[in-house]
């Protein structure tokens, strides 16, 4: 066997995994607090990686240097991109609070079609080049021709993110009233716990990490159209449901897995299908373990 | 302190509260018994915003609390032990009673009231690092008064804490309401199916029946009303 190869796949699998997880967080932090599948999230990755375009060229005519347009136009993406979730959420989902979940679902599915149309028409429905934000790191002698200095820069980079999250949702009062809030809302409630505002930031910081994943694989791969928000989002999806939708150790350990599963699918069996497995892996979890790898099955209280 | 006038609530159009009144002075515990199904939940659900009355008037401490937002309401003093303690199952302890001080900025304070709370319950002190879920019905019970004790409320709703406990640690856990109530001030109202504990630490009670306040008189008084005692009592 092409220990070489096995290599590549593992860090190619790695960088999706890495994007996945970004996105992934979004999805079951806001499943957890209001059990609802924001079905809009990946237009809002897709809605950061142009922003940062945008913002990017500006920069770049501007004649900034290159680090400083990298830094400026994803903060600004990021910003961006949160308001974005935050003004979704107030639109399209908290007049549906007590709804039906459907109702809110269909909102949501709404709600993606409407920002990737929008898009179409205020951009192109062409792929567009993008830029190579990401600096020419130079990649450890050991690991030459196995993975790239961009790849290097998302696994650092999502770890980072990770670590962060990790410790906001763990020791900050804002964490510990989230993870309040999705055990249980009547009882937060009861504690003083202003719910709306909860919710908003939930959507805030989901959002930021999208937009983050959306400016780095843009940057890697090198382009973006307006539909690249909708693929990514469902394979997030998956991996949110493969690691247990609610937890968010599970939404990395599921990323992962899907990238890794993907990665190694498309190079040993066939890349036509690429796609197709992480439909397969979602199928088959649905049938045999429906809470999800890291997921708490669900108990009915009576 | 607490007073409720001809407040009615609703579930949809399902009326729970048919125009109640209420009134809870400063210092006193009172009590609110009644059978399964009588609103008593609901009652304390309205007075804490979480399912606000349609009509009618709840004002504490000269503000009303209608329309007024459920985490302003306990930033005004007012904090709920609810029906079945809805412990955060998956917080520790420790986290539990630290979202009971959320609203709190006095750090200090707050350290105190832990320290208080763990001498009221020593077992807490033991299982602090513990997650919520996975202590026994009554070290929850312990564990959700003390969670709404790091409010320092001014008053403090109790919605059936003897349900599902042993004799025993009801016992203790009307005791520690009693101790409450002397040590720090606190207003307690309590509601219960327990009638014969809830008029033995009250001061005064109400009884409703159906979503209407039946009788009122003091605790005593109940305790030896031949009705009160046919239907409550079981005597």
């Amino acid at each position: 066997m092409d220990l070489d190869y096995f290599f590549r796949l593992f860090f190619s699998g790695l960088t999706r995994g890495s994007i996945y997880a970004l996105l992934a967080l979004g999805y079951t932090m806001v499943y957890g607090i209001i059990k609802l599948i924001n079905f809009a999230h990946g237009e809002i990755y897709m809605i950061g990686a142009f922003t940062a375009l945008i913002m990017a060229t500006v920069f770049s005519f501007a004649g900034m240097p290159a680090l400083a347009i990298l830094v400026l136009s994803s903060i600004i993406a990021m910003v961006y991109s949160s308001a974005y979730g935050f003004t979704i959420e107030k639109l399209a989902y908290k007049p549906l609070r007590k709804a039906p979940r459907l109702s809110v679902l269909i909102s949501a599915i709404g709600m993606s079609l409407f920002l990737q149309n929008y898009v179409l028409l205020a951009q192109t429905s062409n792929f567009l080049p993008y830029p190579s934000l990401l600096p020419r790191i130079p990649v450890p002698r050991f690991l030459q021709g196995l993975v790239s200095g961009p790849q290097l820069i998302i696994f650092s980079t999502t770890a980072v993110v990770m670590v962060l999250l990790t410790l906001l949702i763990k020791y900050t009062t804002m964490g510990k009233s989230m993870r309040a809030t999705s055990q249980d809302r009547t009882m937060a409630t009861l504690v003083g716990i202003n719910v709306n505002r909860v919710i908003s930031w939930t959507f805030i910081i989901g959002s930021f990490t999208a937009a983050l994943g959306g400016i780095l694989i843009s940057s890697f791969t090198g382009q973006i159209n307006f539909y690249v928000g909708f693929i990514a989002g469902i394979k997030a999806f998956v991996a949110a449901v493969l690691g247990g939708i609610g937890s968010i150790p599970g939404a990395v350990l599921g990323s992962l897995v899907l990238g890794m599963a993907e990665a190694f699918a498309a190079g040993y069996i066939s890349s036509v299908y690429e796609d197709v497995f992480a439909f397969v892996i979602l199928v088959l979890i649905l049938i045999f373990k429906p809470s999800g790898l890291l997921g708490k099955p669900e108990v009915q209280k009576v | 302190m607490l007073e409720l006038r001809s407040m009615k609530t609703y579930y949809g159009n399902i009326q729970a509260i048919k125009g109640i009144d209420i009134l809870v002075e400063r210092g006193e515990i009172i009590t609110l018994i009644g059978a399964n199904g009588a609103g008593k939940s609901t009652t304390l659900m309205s007075i804490c915003g979480v399912v606000p009355p349609r009509e009618g008037e709840i004002i504490f401490e000269g503000e009303s609390l209608v329309d007024m937002d459920p985490d302003r309401i306990v930033a005004m003093g007012i904090s709920q032990v609810p029906e079945g303690r809805r412990i955060f199952p998956h917080l520790t302890v420790k986290e539990n009673l630290d979202m009971g001080a959320l609203l709190r900025r006095d750090k200090d304070g707050v350290r105190r009231d832990i320290d208080y709370v763990y001498s009221l319950f020593p077992i807490l002190a033991e299982r602090k690092g513990q997650a919520g879920g996975t202590l026994s019905g009554g070290e929850q019970q312990m564990l959700a008064i003390s969670r709404a004790i790091m409010a320092r409320p001014k008053l403090l709703l109790l919605d059936e804490p003897s349900l599902g406990l042993a004799p025993l640690i009801v016992q203790q856990i009307f005791e520690i309401i009693r101790q409450i109530n002397e040590e720090n001030g606190t207003t307690i109202f309590l509601v219960e199916q327990n009638a014969n504990q809830a008029l033995k630490v009250a001061d005064r009670g109400y009884v409703m029946e159906t979503g209407r306040i039946s009788l009122t008189d003091t605790a005593s008084n109940l305790l030896a009303n031949e009705e009160v005692k046919k239907a409550y009592l079981g005597v």
